[in-house]
């Protein structure tokens, strides 16, 4: 379990995320939505410890873990965009995560999956935006953890890519795993989200199933209710 | 730790600039000792060389790789790994490497014209030791200033200045206030502008070694008067110690609050 308690973050005096209060506690999946800048990522780098909130604890299967590491073995991330070290190969990259978690890793299904074979010997900073964006998925899905955390993961995929993706994030779905992502593509949220959170300038404006949702911001689908929340809140 | 050492030391040996680092000291050793046919005078002007291009080196090259690496420590971050030891593995890893260079680069010359039969071998030793050292000053320095600025240019900038200024224009200003105040007993401050830059106390650690008097400069003969040849070198020697801390120690406050 995840639980995040008045999580507060500027940075400078910018106010990101304003005394958020969150807990991951059931298998499935938790899409975050929200407009650009509205704290999605800065929640998810902030649970992980690269973002030091200023004030607020992230409790993880009840032990509050801010400053610490361990917790991170359960937990894949997926970063939105794919900074690699450049003159490193594909191949090695991953060999140097493996070695660095040393957990079972499933990289060679992976591989196959996304037809990486042919890219693994090539420097990162030859590989074009979506082969990158493919590589990071295989770092984010090879280890077998509790909790993924994946940030905008379909960016820059392929529908054929895309399609397979789908099915395995809903095969660890099934697994019994938390996954919790970020996404601007709505369809995707329908498709697969169990529950939502509404982030709106730093704060969580809602938190429950797409259904609920739409209900409370009155639209015929998640597309209009979206829409709806943002023109009422000034944001479009 | 270890493992991102040897990771920083695995990607550094496939940079082009180490071995270019190197090969410039080796040149540099040979053509020194093919000038001078002297040892002595061949280890001198190394160390005047050295004054320069350890401290420039180490902090143009090392923040040129700092922020090259972010990425690499982005992905780190979110890996099981305590964050000192991402810090201080990449922080290690290049000043190993370009000490290394340095190593290899100097000794190879010295040692084939006969380092080992000859009387300066202590000498060149400690050439060596305050050149290391002021190369992980140095890289500190640098580690410092790419956590401390996101912005590229701003930090290659201080980078640049942090060198001329300790390099050149540190020494201009303190001769000029020597000058400015010389109805005054300057002694004691003489010692303390001394103990405050990194490379002046390696340049009169290796003078009060030597025993050059002549270019010792006015600090180094104060050092020299004030504490004697032994004592003076413990004292900079420390002093240099400390110099080494000072920037890792910033750089790891700074990048324990910092956000990736």
């Amino acid at each position: 379990m995840i639980e995040v308690r008045n999580l507060t973050k500027y940075f400078g005096k910018l106010k990101v995320l304003d005394d958020v209060n969150l807990s991951f506690d059931k298998p499935g999946i938790y899409a975050i939505l929200g407009p650009n800048s509205s704290g999605k990522t800065t929640l998810m780098k902030s649970i992980l410890g690269m973002v030091i909130p200023q004030s607020g604890k992230i409790n993880f299967n009840g032990e509050i873990v801010n400053g610490s590491y361990r917790y991170r073995n359960d937990i894949s991330y997926m970063p939105q965009i794919a900074h690699f070290p450049e003159n490193l190969r594909a191949g090695e990259l991953i060999s140097i995560i493996k070695d660095i978690r040393k957990s079972v890793a499933t990289d060679e299904d992976l591989i196959a999956d996304f037809y990486l074979a042919n890219h693994l010997d090539k420097t990162l900073k030859n590989l074009s935006g979506g082969t990158k964006q493919k590589i990071n998925t295989v770092l984010a899905l090879m280890f077998d953890t509790p909790y993924l955390f994946l940030d905008e993961p379909t960016a820059g995929l392929d529908p054929v890519v895309l399609l397979h993706f789908k099915e395995l994030i809903m095969k660890l779905r099934n697994e019994g795993k938390i996954i919790i992502l970020t996404t601007h593509i709505i369809n995707l949220v329908e498709e697969i989200a169990d529950n939502v959170i509404f982030l709106l300038e730093g704060k969580i404006y809602f938190t429950g199933t797409v259904n609920d949702l739409i209900k409370k911001a009155e639209g015929n689908n998640l597309e209009e209710a979206i829409a709806n929340i943002l023109k009422a809140n000034g944001n479009a | 730790m270890l493992k991102i050492f040897k990771y920083s030391l695995y990607d550094l040996a496939r940079s082009k600039w180490i071995y270019l680092y190197t090969f410039f000291y080796l040149l540099a050793g040979f053509a020194l000792l093919y000038l001078n046919n002297d040892m002595m005078s061949g280890l001198t002007n190394l160390l005047n060389i050295s004054l320069l291009v350890c401290p420039l080196i180490s902090i143009i090259f090392g923040i040129m790789y700092f922020y090259n690496s972010r990425e690499f420590t982005e992905l780190l971050l979110a890996q099981p790994i305590n964050r000192n030891s991402i810090l201080l593995g990449q922080y290690f890893g290049l000043s190993i490497s370009l000490s290394l260079g340095y190593f290899i680069g100097t000794s190879i010359p010295f040692v084939l014209y006969g380092l080992f039969i000859s009387d300066i071998i202590f000498d060149f030793i400690l050439l060596l030791v305050t050149s290391v050292a002021l190369t992980f000053v140095f890289t500190g320095f640098a580690f410092f200033l790419s956590l401390l600025n996101e912005n590229k240019i701003r930090g290659f900038g201080l980078a640049i200045f942090i060198w001329l200024f300790l390099a050149f224009i540190y020494d201009g200003i303190i001769l000029l206030s020597l000058f400015l105040f010389s109805q005054y007993p300057m002694e004691i401050y003489s010692i303390a502008v001394t103990l405050l830059n990194p490379i002046d106390l390696a340049r009169i650690l290796i003078m009060l070694k030597l025993d050059v008097t002549a270019m010792m400069g006015y600090t180094g003969a104060v050092f020299n008067k004030f504490f004697g040849s032994s004592l003076g070198m413990v004292m900079a020697l420390f002093s240099l110690i400390i110099w080494v801390l000072i920037p890792i120690l910033l750089s790891i406050r700074i990048g324990n609050r910092k956000d990736f």
